[in-house]
């Protein structure tokens, strides 16, 4: 064929092998380079030890592929302790020869060289764990440790090029681990070696708030994401948080739901907001925001439909307690599970803690309706920019699932509440502006539809109480031209004739 | 830390010409290195060690799983099970000088004092 031979084969995207950690499969496309190795470096207590652990365990449990693990710095019984405090046991994978641990001690005191040598030894050795087992997955942490035992350095360097190169041809997807160094991105310039792939794991401090951040800096043959990426270690492993958004590819909801206000669902075409959009409530303190957000809640119990509550400014408590002023009962509901309240301080933990909690908590729950009050409290724990990634992401997150998310945002300056500080109205389909009019010398709280994407929506500022009874919207009343709002609609409702319509403009959005 | 905590006032000696020597060398294969090594040893134990030594070579390419247990890594390596302390030597032990140093049968040089 001789026709076939002129042209030019296809081009194979990189086959990958994916970590099963959260988020970093996303960024990286779908995984590690298949049967290469990639190097993941940083200082010391940056993560590269649990990353490379949770890529063997993951390996070992979700994608049938076994793995080694080579360590150069902790012994077998530290490795399993390490393992253990992550919720890993090694030891029934081990003995299911999904695993292999193995120790290299690399002592300098007892080491004397005496002539030309090479690692075949450790070659052997791995070779040996590899066969062993079938393992499709290794790691070697840290390797850089041999400099620290021979010191014929142009011996080593030639051998773990040899290493890598060996790797390469055993097949297997590999982490080799390097300590950052001065000057390169590793003490010893593995990252000569290693060019498939390169990740940077760093563990910073801004403004008093460890934070760690993970970057792909190299990735031979692939896209990838290039931004540093938050990451978070708890209890349950690694989770990375790519900045970039998830993508406009979930499915839309025509179904609608109640605000918890009937005469807010009445502005909002009379039905309510969309099921899975996300909603704004913006105002200065004491607009009543967190009330409409209890009322959103509530609606949801009733329709035996679960909410999840993020607090970010009161406890538990005293939501329950404020809510019960205005003739919110929340209490049936927390006893019934429907409703739960998570409360934190914003401070308590970094940016990328709280993200990774709240997306673990709603894979978790599962809840049909989220409420996030106030977003705003946020900013307090990172930059307006990381901010607002955080959002877009976990807005998104909330799409793909059909979560309807509430998010409350405390305006500091009442006549701009458009220039919310975090800029992330564009974000939002439904956005309501709460403000405290202060005219004449009494204050009145007024409601206003600023966008609700999708259907038709009053443009009416509309002016409500809070009462024991709860939150009501007050009629419209005009006169003049005007309308009227506060004491001027009691006189007006005393003194003059009052046509009382209901003037529910209907609108359709431009 | 071992090297000074062994060394207390006056600088570390060689070996007692009586005491018994447990050597065990690995190897990968009969290469050129493999068999340097081997000549080194026999000739070093020759002079040194005459009558009063026992050596393994231990070739791993046939028994890989014995890297383990003496932490190999380089190769040759060349270990001294006895007397104790344990000491490894890796190399094909061509540098005779560095050899006998590493086996504690010449005093390592004054040069740290």
């Amino acid at each position: 064929m001789p026709k076939a031979a002129t042209r030019p084969a296809p081009i194979q995207p990189v086959p990958k092998s994916p970590t099963g950690i959260q988020g970093l499969d996303e960024i990286t496309g779908g995984g590690l380079p298949r049967g290469r190795p990639t190097l993941v470096c940083g200082g010391p207590g940056c993560g590269k030890t649990i990353l490379s652990m949770e890529f063997l365990i993951n390996g070992a449990r979700q994608f049938d592929e076994p793995g080694v693990f080579l360590s150069f710095e902790e012994s077998l019984e530290d490795l399993t302790v390490n393992f253990a405090s992550l919720g890993l046991d090694p030891r029934p994978l081990a003995a299911r020869k999904k695993l292999a641990l193995d120790y290299v001690r690399v002592e300098p005191n007892e080491i004397q060289e005496t002539g030309g040598y090479d690692l075949d030894g450790l070659f052997i050795r791995l070779e040996h764990a590899i066969d062993s087992i079938g393992a499709k997955r290794v790691v070697l942490d840290t390797i850089e440790t041999l400099f620290s035992g021979l010191s014929d350095t142009r011996t080593l360097r030639a051998e773990l090029r040899r290493l890598f190169n060996w790797l390469r041809t055993k097949g297997v997807t590999a982490i080799v681990t390097g300590e950052r160094g001065d000057g390169g991105m590793t003490r010893h310039g593995l990252e000569e070696y290693i060019t498939d792939c390169v990740i940077v794991l760093d563990h910073r401090v801004v403004d008093q708030n460890a934070t760690r951040r993970l970057r792909v800096v190299k990735y031979r043959g692939s896209t990838h994401g290039a931004n540093e990426s938050p990451f978070f270690i708890d209890e349950s492993g690694l989770s990375v948080l790519p900045i970039a958004s998830l993508g406009l590819q979930h499915r839309v909801s025509p179904g609608r739901l109640s605000t918890g206000v009937a005469d807010l669902d009445e502005m909002l075409g009379s039905k309510g907001y969309f099921r899975g959009s996300s909603i704004l409530i913006s105002g200065s303190a004491g607009t009543g925001k967190t009330s409409l957000a209890g009322y959103f809640a509530e609606a949801a119990c009733r329709r035996r439909e679960s909410a999840l509550y993020f607090a970010f400014e009161e406890s538990a408590a005293q939501i329950v307690r404020n809510l019960g002023s205005i003739g919110l009962n929340l209490e049936p509901w927390l006893r019934k599970g429907l409703l739960q309240i998570h409360a934190a301080r914003p401070t308590t933990s970094g940016l990328e803690g709280h993200l990774s909690a709240m997306h673990r908590l709603i894979e978790e729950k599962k809840p049909r309706v989220v409420v996030v009050d106030p977003i705003s409290n946020l900013i307090s724990v990172g930059t307006s920019l990381e901010v607002k990634a955080m959002l877009a992401r976990l807005i998104d997150f909330m799409k793909v699932k059909e979560t309807t998310a509430l998010f409350t945002s405390l305006t500091i300056d009442d006549s701009h509440p458009e220039g919310t500080d975090v800029g992330i109205s564009s974000f939002m389909d439904t956005w309501l502006v709460l403000r405290n009019v202060e005219m004449n010398g009494e204050r009145t709280r007024t409601l206003d539809v600023v966008k609700s994407r999708g259907m038709a929506h009053s443009n009416q500022v509309r002016e409500f109480v809070l009462t024991h009874e709860g939150l009501k919207l007050l009629e419209v009343v005009r006169h003049e031209g005007r309308v009227l709002i506060g004491s001027q609609r009691a006189a007006h409702a005393t003194d003059g004739p009052v046509a009382p319509r209901r003037s529910q403009k209907r609108a359709t959005r431009t | 830390m071992k090297a000074k905590s062994r060394r207390t006032s006056k600088p570390r000696k060689t070996r007692a010409p009586s005491e018994f020597f447990d050597l065990r060398l690995y190897i990968a294969g009969q290469t050129a290195r493999s068999l340097a090594a081997l000549a080194n040893l026999q000739r070093i134990c020759d002079e040194h060690l005459e009558g009063r030594y026992r050596l393994e070579v231990i070739d791993l390419l046939e028994r890989p799983q014995l890297a383990r247990g003496d932490q190999i890594f380089a190769l040759p390596t060349l270990v001294r099970k006895l007397p104790v302390p344990i000491r490894k030597l890796v190399g094909d032990l061509s540098d005779t000088e560095r050899a006998l140093v590493g086996l504690d049968l010449r005093p390592r040089a004054a040069s740290r004092s």
